[in-house]
């Protein structure tokens, strides 16, 4: 299992210093192009949402990514400082209802298969987002033993 | 990663050049460049187009822009015509099923025929 981190403060401008961290181990793990920039749209969003509302445009704080490779998954947390959102309230909005704004939530949850928000700590929240690996993508992966 | 913009007149209206990353770090300035064409409206062009060739990354914070493009497009009785997306932009198309709410063309060529 490997693990790399990177921390970025919270302004826009280090959003693609993030996607250009996620597509190569995105690829490396086995994932297509397509798959690849889909997740690294995904993340993009997350990350986004905790500029946006965890820290309401505060640049002055942290986001921490960290990139969990495993035979089964890909595995990206992302931890946040600031605000506490209720995660039942972030639910994407219909599609078919044309107008500019909500559609991050909507692809995170497309592009993975689990989206976890923790919020027991008494600050910030832990995102956790999980991708399954297809089984041709998890057989290349080493086996722990 | 900013974004450039390049404006410019065409003999069928206004052809809007985006390259590079449209994201939430730079969205805003390519809602600000649309909002100066549409506030002048250069020769009351009928037709925009947005060519989306060199565009490297498209968040949501971009395709909101592009709705709004819309949106105002059809307020001042104008059409918008989408060139040459990138992979990266059908990507993104395809995830919010945009498709079938713009006018999406292969080519300038193309974009420009029958008008």
């Amino acid at each position: 299992m490997d693990t790399v981190t990177l921390t970025v403060p919270s302004h826009p401008k280090y959003l693609s210093l993030i996607r250009g961290l996620i597509y190569p181990l995105a690829l490396n793990d086995g994932f297509s192009k397509k798959e690849a920039r889909r997740i690294v749209l995904a993340i993009d969003e997350a990350c986004a949402n905790i500029i946006k509302y965890a820290y309401e445009g505060d640049v002055a704080n942290t986001i921490l990514v960290a990139v969990v490779s495993e035979a089964a998954f890909f595995r990206v947390t992302l931890t946040d400082y600031g605000k506490q959102v209720d995660a039942a309230s972030i639910v994407p909005r219909a599609l078919e209802d044309i107008r500019p704004g909500g559609l991050g939530t909507h692809f995170i949850r497309t592009v993975f298969d689990s989206v976890l928000y923790d919020t027991n700590q008494p600050k910030g929240t832990v995102l956790t987002l999980e991708k399954k690996k297809s089984e041709t993508i998890s057989s290349l992966q080493p086996r722990e033993t | 990663m900013k974004v450039d913009i390049l404006s410019e007149k065409t003999g069928h209206g206004h052809l809007v050049k985006l390259k590079g990353d449209v994201d939430m770090n730079s969205s805003s300035d390519v809602r600000s460049s649309l909002a100066a064409i549409f506030r002048s409206n250069p020769a009351g062009a009928k037709v925009l187009f947005i060519d989306l060739s060199g565009v490297r990354y498209m968040d949501s914070s971009g395709i909101a822009t592009l709705v709004e493009a819309l949106q105002t497009c059809m307020k001042q009785g104008m059409r918008l015509r989408l060139v040459e997306l990138s992979a990266p932009v059908r990507d993104v198309f395809e995830l919010a099923r945009l498709a079938s709410v713009f006018e999406i063309f292969a080519s300038m060529d193309d974009a420009v025929a029958g008008l």
